[in-house]
């Protein structure tokens, strides 16, 4: 079993090695004594760590809850677009996505830099608003600014939040259609035909039938958006270090690795925990339907 | 598109998108997912090294990534990464999927679930294990070509093949029983069997999965990036360090390049992939 071996060797062992430095004493430069000591994970719940994690949460969630009401009606546009065209909005959806992740997230650095086309079209409005005060005979000064100020977009919380959105959308987007397509019409019909309006047949038919979609998308977004290492890395300023970047300075400028491969192990149980609340959660709903 | 769209019986209710919200969405969804990659792509033809408004057609930026020999070195070594990843990923992943499929045997599930780690750990965890392991067992660095690239690839196998085991097995929940029957009917032996009905069968699988382990080994940047050393630098490491210090053309110039492999790679795994299941479906 080739395979096997493979997976023992250089998957399994390299985890289990940062397993057991994360129970390990630094000492010196490279040498890690294996104590079974707990002061790594203690330090992660340092409040200046746990501000971290709390912040990644937060970050992972707003991503999430944004995809989400972005995603959902285009899963329906999709959903009900004429069958011929279906494929094709799919595939737009899912091109983006297939390209490269440090080549999307530099794309959208040339988009929200203080130079960039974001601020070009907002200057340009800034302009345009201008002339059209000083036409009517109004000082445009008082109300919006003497000079135009770029908006500070990068390099900040929002630009994280941006560009996590940015990367993770398709993510959501195919499993509220996957789920949204096994959907039966007819329900729809009966409750349109019943007198809901669009709204309430959004909200009471919509919504629960495509709730194993819409599941699947939080999680399948939540988790590599928690863990995300370039974003904030690239888009985010000083005070919009997510986990992963923390990870990566313990085990590359800072050269702590016991602390970094705590922070790793709790990242992974974080990930797991989420995966076995969703199995479960799965696993009753299946039970429900069939009882 | 918009012809498309425009259809001339009145909306149902049901028409979503006829409605001018949903276009406008979907439009909005469109412009959003494109439009920075489409400025990239387009900028890097731009005859202007900082500023954002067009002044004209060139291509030096081509030419100036393609004499930066730091960047053809990254590349070189990102092409021989994902073609040794790509080989041996798709033997290990086909062998995963048949294994899977063909036998039951104790702690299968056990297997499966590790079989899986892989996709859904985050990708720091991995990297930074991966850099760990190297670093302790004291893997040997400073090789001859190919393989000072050797722990890069192992990295990358590692991560490509549980990926093609997901995709050749879906190709094989798809096989007709009664084919084995037939051949060993026939008087074909197992490795007979194995190689006239099963190897034919499984190919429009076993190529889709190659091309995506090619192209995730192509564009990985978080796990080459903690297993990559001074000398063993691949493109998407390459630019990372490039984007870091300034943003210039030559970078959008670099990053058109592995767009459009990425993009005709998929393209074709995508094709594949439709015709095989056209196959199937008559």
């Amino acid at each position: 079993m080739p395979p096997g071996i493979w997976l023992t060797v250089f998957f399994i062992i390299p985890l289990s090695l940062i397993w057991l430095f994360s129970f390990g004493d630094k000492r010196g430069l490279v040498d890690i004594d294996l104590t079974w000591t707990m002061a790594n994970y203690a330090r992660a719940m340092d409040p200046l760590y746990l501000q971290i994690f709390l912040k990644s949460f937060w970050f992972a969630g707003i991503t999430t809850l944004v995809c989400l009401l972005v995603a959902f009606p285009i899963a329906i546009a999709i959903t009900f677009a004429p069958p011929r065209i279906r494929p094709v909005l799919l595939l737009l959806v899912i091109l983006p996505f297939w390209t490269n992740l440090l080549i999307r997230t530099y794309a959208l650095i040339a988009v929200l830099r203080t130079k960039g086309y974001v601020n070009f079209g907002l200057e340009y409005l800034w302009d345009g608003l201008n002339a059209v005060m000083l036409f009517f005979g109004m000082d445009p000064s008082g109300l919006i600014g003497e000079r135009f100020t770029p908006a500070p977009i990068l390099y900040n919380n929002f630009a994280v939040v941006f560009g996590l959105v940015y990367v993770h959308l398709p993510f959501m987007v195919l499993p509220l259609y996957a789920s949204l397509d096994r959907m039966d019409r007819s329900y729809l019909e009966a409750s349109l035909d019943l007198g809901a309006t669009q709204f309430r047949t959004f909200l009471s038919i919509i919504v629960p039938l495509a709730m194993p979609g819409i599941i699947s998308g939080v999680i399948i977004t939540f988790i590599p958006a928690l863990g995300s290492f370039l974003t904030p890395d690239l888009l985010g300023g000083t005070d919009s270090q997510m986990i992963a970047n923390v990870i990566e300075r313990q085990f590359k400028s800072a050269n702590d690795w016991p602390f970094g491969s705590a922070l790793s192990f709790i990242l992974m149980y974080i990930t797991f925990f989420v995966l076995a609340a969703r199995a479960l959660f799965s696993r009753r709903g299946s039970a429900m339907e069939a009882g | 598109m918009r012809r498309l769209l425009a259809k001339r019986t009145p909306a149902g209710p049901l028409d979503y998108i006829h409605q001018g919200w949903m276009k406008l969405t979907l439009g909005l969804s469109f412009v959003f997912l494109y439009s920075p990659l489409l400025i990239l792509v387009i900028f890097s033809f731009n005859d202007s090294r900082r500023n954002i408004v067009w002044r004209g057609f060139t291509t030096k930026y081509y030419e100036k990534a393609w004499n930066n020999d730091g960047l053809i070195d990254a590349f070189a070594n990102s092409l021989t990464i994902a073609f040794f990843c790509t080989i041996i990923s798709t033997i290990l992943g086909a062998m995963v999927a048949l294994l899977l499929w063909r036998f039951r045997f104790p702690l299968k599930g056990a297997y499966e679930g590790a079989m899986t780690l892989p996709i859904v750990i985050p990708e720091i965890c991995m990297g930074v294990a991966m850099m760990a392991f190297f670093s302790r067992v004291g893997w040997p660095s400073g090789l001859v070509w190919p393989f000072n690239l050797s722990a890069i690839t192992i990295a990358h196998i590692s991560f490509c093949f549980p990926f093609v085991a997901v995709i050749v097995r879906a190709r094989l929940a798809n096989f007709n029983l009664e084919l084995e029957e037939a051949a060993k009917d026939l008087g074909a032996s197992e490795w007979q069997f194995f190689r006239d009905i099963m190897i034919p069968f499984m190919k429009p699988g076993l190529i889709a999965g190659a091309l995506l382990a090619f192209t995730l080994s192509l564009d990985d940047f978080v796990i080459t990036f903690f297993t990559s050393g001074p000398d063993t630098i691949t493109l998407p490491v390459k630019i990372y360090s490039m984007v870091r210090f300034s943003v210039t053309p030559e970078i959008n110039a670099a990053s058109t390049v592995l767009i459009a492999i990425t993009l005709v790679l998929t393209t074709i795994a995508l094709w594949l992939q439709s015709r095989a299941g056209q196959k199937l479906g008559h």
